[in-house]
């Protein structure tokens, strides 16, 4: 589906044609994207919400647009979209304003055994900071999460979920509508880690009714640098600033400071202007070429690989499907890195590893695993690739 | 296309990954350092036992890729017996021949394959790593020993 649009398909790795498997660590950029970005740093690049210059309020009104199109796109309003440098940066936000108001020693929070570094790590670090206690959802032997455990885990000291709606190792959708029900149950609220999610599901942040929803740009085609946190407009009122700087102030004396209203509180000194307009950009080809065709693309070349590398005698898949743009192996007999390297040799780029993840990896009863990620640009072809390099990879180590 | 690889991953690397030399707790240990990679998760615990500045024993433990396991044991049975000040000299070099520089290769037996390691930059700390290891302990033993 449209590999003429990504020019970096047509590069070579060594001597061998690129198969790009690693769209869960960063998006390829279509031409569309990349001629907006240079048309905006050719025309419009202006520093944005000061200046009374007629290219001040034109680069102003384009960052407002792609936060009105992010909002939309979402479900939510556009008081209720943050941009930040990434799903960590969102992250970390709302640990350190939302976290910071409101864990206390004797407080939980519950958190899956899936998480990302970037979701388990600024809860863990607060909690150790306050005396407050993680509690984990393990994972059922199907590797899913273990829903009859996470129901035992909320009571009256949970002050927040943390959730990602997507594995980045697994690939599987975990029901965060479910899971934030039983959060609000008892007064607590609902974080979610959409960086794997939003390329490749519907995501209705109203209809999940989650607190706040976290993802980053350069997995959507849009450049690096460029995140969203969604916060419940409520929420978002009550928080204090998370940086200080330029444009997040209403009234500054030499002792003392007010803050802005809505999300420009958030957003101290000069965003990433650039990025928001790629985010923007991104949505709208993502958009043209239609979610649902792409959804249906990425779940038929996902579900062949899986049937495909489960019949490659010494392949152990990890988790079970549907999964969501990636999937995990491991080839008995040869380490991952060792893997990889092979398959990069052959073009074929991968990604192997912990996937910053560890507790999760562990959890699977292993250290680390290759993953193959999948976009819209990828075709058959790279799923042929894939599989053909495993074998060379067997015959090359003597794996049988 | 793999000749690269193949001149990296020759018979003897695979099997030192396969069967590891000097694989253990070294009991007598008198000194002990612990690596730990962190972007793939490969970790080597070397274990030395250092009599009159020879290294008389070494072992170690350890899970990983195959260069980094084969690195590990190529190292025990390249520093067995050597003094601390060779031992520390033969990992200069072989660190500095895995990035590219150049350096004598005398004395470091079959471990100089693993030097190839340089054609493959994401790789080069799997080789080295172990070698890392091994001058952290001997340089802790000689500040022990200062």
């Amino acid at each position: 589906m449209r590999r003429s649009d990504f020019p970096e398909l047509t590069r070579r790795i060594g001597d061998q044609p690129l198969t790009y498997l690693d769209s869960a660590a960063t998006s390829l950029m279509p031409t569309p994207v990349l001629k907006v970005l240079q048309a905006f740093y050719a025309t419009n690049y202006a520093n944005v919400h000061r200046s009374v210059s007629t290219l001040g309020y034109e680069a102003t009104n384009r960052y407002e647009e792609a936060r009105q199109q992010v909002a939309r796109w979402l479900h939510a309003g556009s008081d209720e979209i943050i941009f930040t440098a990434g799903c960590t940066d969102s992250l970390n936000l709302v640990a350190a304003t939302w976290g910071r108001q409101h864990l206390h020693a004797g407080d939980e929070v519950v958190v899956s055994i899936m998480e990302h570094h970037s979701s388990l790590l600024p809860w863990q670090q607060l909690a150790l900071q306050v005396g407050a206690k993680l509690r984990f959802i393990q994972l059922t032997p199907a590797g899913t999460l273990d829903l009859e455990q996470a129901r035992t885990l909320f009571n009256a000291h949970t002050k927040v979920l943390v959730l990602t709606q997507v594995s980045n190792v697994l690939g599987c959708e975990n029901p965060v509508g479910q899971l934030a029900k039983w959060a609000h149950a008892v007064g607590a609220i609902a974080v979610i880690d959409g960086a794997q999610a939003v390329p490749h599901l519907a995501v209705n942040v109203a209809a999940l009714d989650c607190d706040f929803y976290a993802f980053s740009g350069h997995k959507l085609l849009a450049p690096t640098g460029i995140g969203v946190l969604y916060g419940k407009r409520v929420l978002l009122q009550q928080l204090p600033p998370y940086r200080y700087g330029g444009e997040m102030i209403a009234d500054v004396s030499c002792e003392t400071a007010s803050w802005a209203d809505g999300v420009q509180k958030f957003e101290a000194g000069t965003p990433n202007i650039i990025g928001a307009i790629g985010l923007a950009a991104a949505l709208t080809y993502l958009t043209k070429i239609g979610w649902q065709r792409i959804w249906q693309h990425d779940q038929v070349l996902l579900q062949d690989l899986a049937t495909r590398l489960a019949a490659i005698p010494g392949v152990t898949l990890y988790g079970s499907g549907p999964r969501y743009g990636v999937i995990s192996f491991n080839l008995a007999g040869v380490h991952p890195h060792d893997l990889a390297t092979v398959l990069d040799q052959l073009g074929v780029e991968v990604r192997a590893g912990h996937h910053c993840a560890e507790p999760l990896v562990h959890a699977l009863g292993t250290e680390s695993t290759v993953r193959a990620s999948v976009f819209l640009y990828n075709d058959q072809t790279d799923c042929d690739r894939l599989i053909s390099g495993i074998k060379t990879a067997k015959e090359f180590f003597h794996v049988t | 296309m793999l000749h690269d690889l193949r001149e990296l991953y020759q018979a003897v690397i695979l099997d030192h990954a396969a069967h590891p030399r000097n694989q253990g707790k070294l009991a007598t240990a008198t000194s002990d350092q612990l690596v730990h990679n962190p972007s793939c998760g490969d970790t080597i615990h070397l274990y030395l036992q250092v009599i009159q500045g020879r290294i008389a024993a070494i072992e170690f433990t350890g899970s990983g890729c195959t260069i980094s396991q084969a690195s590990a044991s190529l190292l025990t049975t390249v520093i067995k017996g050597k003094t601390m000040q060779e031992a520390l000299t033969l990992a200069d070099h072989f660190s500095a021949l895995a990035m590219g520089q150049a350096a004598p290769k005398a004395g470091l037996g079959d471990a100089v394959i693993l030097t190839q390691v340089m054609q493959f930059p994401t790789r080069i700390k799997c080789a080295t790593i172990s070698w890392w290891a091994l001058k952290q302990a001997i340089l802790t033993e000689q500040e022990e020993e200062a």
